[in-house]
């Protein structure tokens, strides 16, 4: 795309860039972070995670503010006018993985002994997909890259696929020793918001879409997560 | 004459779903327009619309106010101008050597960007062409016609004690009001509109887009604008030239979303060099 008439029209288009990159950044640590802190029990670490989450909504915020004062000032048209639209619709997303990396964090707290490998090996499996599709979608994002965008689309079968075996996984447990109760449960929410996480990857993904293409995707995504019919109360 | 329209090679395909929905008031075929040597609009085809607004859009010296004021003739008026290829309003070609150019105008009529009341007075100034084309029957008739279009441009409320007074007296909005209503009150089929609120502050141009949207319930409305914003409020088909091509034309909610042709999207985006 070659440059505005008006170059600050560019610089502000840039600067708003750069913030998103920012954002997506800090996420993408916060959620390794997270990772780390529940497989390992490390509540420092988790801690840390649950204070960072501060800098994320700031982020979303300034991002916000600049894209209103951006529309307000320039009237985007075309490209620039989904370009901005998109660059809302990824902050809230990346805020919302922000969110679900802090409360997988906080679930650090409530474990207070190791996890049966079994159980740990998948969730590390689980984190590391979930990372990296977020890693690849913000990739895919500052690179207008919507092919490598709908690769990341695509593969998130396979965390939900992965979902749905830990939570196979962690109702055998219970129903073994209802000792083991509370701890599955945390770890379900943890991996449950790890799944969540995919999803959001999943909205980039469709946004990095639209922003290219001027329409939404079409083609339907094969929802994977059965665990719905086993649990009524989840959505 | 059904919805299908003619396209040729320039031009950005597609039939715009307002044609599915409007009748074409308005059609040309492989318009060719000259200033002497000049080539100012190239092979142009293009369907309009009735009851909708279209918008020419493009950078400046491309061939808009040219090709608009092919439609009413106006062209006729600069000696060096020569017009070839098929116009037609109704399916009728505008230039077929029996038609009265006098009553063409009267069915299409045009406002200009600077607005140009005549030097008489307001009432004067809309009851002008009622006159010459005598439609009106008697001095009733006639007061009744200058009322009606003057609220019907929305300028009634603001001029009715002093109908008498000097329309070139009038403020630039109020001005391009009375020039308005000047058009509507021959009763047209089709309003070609230049520019017409270039010099008109935004409370102004504001009304004139509101009085756009009443008249296109029933007229055939065709903007010339330099306010990208402007095509994108009022119009239903965009149609955006550049040197004399018409390079696009298609639903304006679609043409400022999601452009087809590249320089159609580096103009409305404000990257043309
Ligand atoms: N009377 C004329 N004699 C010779 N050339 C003319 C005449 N009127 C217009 N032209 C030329 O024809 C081309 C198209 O002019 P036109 O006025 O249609 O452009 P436009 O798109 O309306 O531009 P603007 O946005 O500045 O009003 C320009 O290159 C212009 O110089
Ligand atoms: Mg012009």
């Amino acid at each position: 795309m070659s440059d505005h008439i008006v170059k600050a029209y560019d610089e502000d288009i840039t600067a708003l860039k750069t913030l998103l990159a920012e954002m997506g950044g800090a996420a993408e640590e916060q959620l390794a972070s997270a990772i780390k802190a529940l497989s390992r029990r490390d509540a420092t670490l988790a801690d840390q995670v649950i204070r960072n989450d501060d800098r994320i909504d700031e982020l979303e915020r300034q991002i916000e503010e600049k894209a209103l004062l951006l529309i307000a000032k320039r009237q985007p048209m075309a490209r620039d006018l989904r370009e901005i639209m998109v660059t809302i619709r990824v902050a809230s997303d990346i805020e919302r993985i922000g969110d679900l990396a802090k409360n997988t964090a906080k679930r650090t707290h409530a474990i207070s002994e190791a996890l049966p490998r079994k159980l740990s090996t998948g969730l590390a499996r689980m984190g590391a997909l979930a990372l990296s599709q977020l890693n690849k979608v913000l990739n895919a994002y500052a690179r207008n890259d919507d092919i490598m965008g709908m690769e990341v689309w695509r593969s998130d079968e396979e965390i939900d696929a992965l979902y749905n075996s830990i939570f196979r996984e962690l109702l055998t447990y219970m129903m073994e020793d209802p000792r083991n109760i509370s701890l599955c449960t945390h770890l379900l929410f943890g991996t449950k918001n790890l799944e969540r996480i995919g999803d959001h990857a999943t909205n980039i993904a469709e946004n990095i879409y639209f922003l290219v293409h001027g329409t939404t995707v079409s083609e339907g995504r094969p929802k994977k997560d059965v665990t719905s019919m086993m649990n009524p109360n989840e959505d | 004459m059904s919805a299908q329209t003619a396209t040729k090679v320039e031009t950005a395909t597609a039939v715009p779903r307002i044609l599915g929905e409007r009748a074409p008031k308005v059609t040309a075929r492989n318009v060719d327009i000259y200033y002497g040597e000049k080539h100012a609009i190239k092979s142009l085809s293009v369907d309009i619309p009735d009851r909708a607004v279209s918008a020419f859009i493009g950078p400046s010296g491309c061939g808009k106010s040219t090709f608009l004021r092919s439609i009413n003739r106006m062209n006729d008026t600069i000696p060096s101008c020569r017009v070839t290829g098929d116009i037609k309003v109704d399916n009728k070609d505008i230039y077929a050597r029996d038609l009265d150019v006098v009553h063409l105008r009267a069915r299409v009529g045009m406002v200009f960007q600077k607005p140009n009341p005549f030097p008489k007075s307001i009432y004067e100034n809309v009851a002008y062409g009622p006159r010459i084309h005598g439609t009106a029957s008697g001095k009733a008739d006639m007061d009744d016609i200058v009322e009606r279009s003057l609220r019907r441009a929305s300028l009634w409320d603001e001029v009715k004690d002093r109908l008498n007074s000097p329309g070139t007296g009038l403020s630039g909005g109020q001005q391009q009001r009375l020039c308005i209503a000047r058009a509507i009150a021959v009763n047209p089929e089709v309003i070609l509109m230049d520019e017409p609120c270039s010099a008109l502050d935004p409370i102004a141009t504001a009304r004139i887009e509101e009085l756009i949207d009443e008249l296109k319930q029933n007229y055939c409305i065709v903007i010339v604008t330099h306010s990208m914003q402007q095509a994108a409020r009022v119009s239903q088909l965009t149609a955006f030239f550049h040197l004399g091509i018409l390079v696009e034309v298609g639903d304006t909610d679609d043409i400022f979303t999601k452009p087809k042709d590249k320089r159609t999207q580096d103009y409305i985006t404000g990257r043309f060099g």
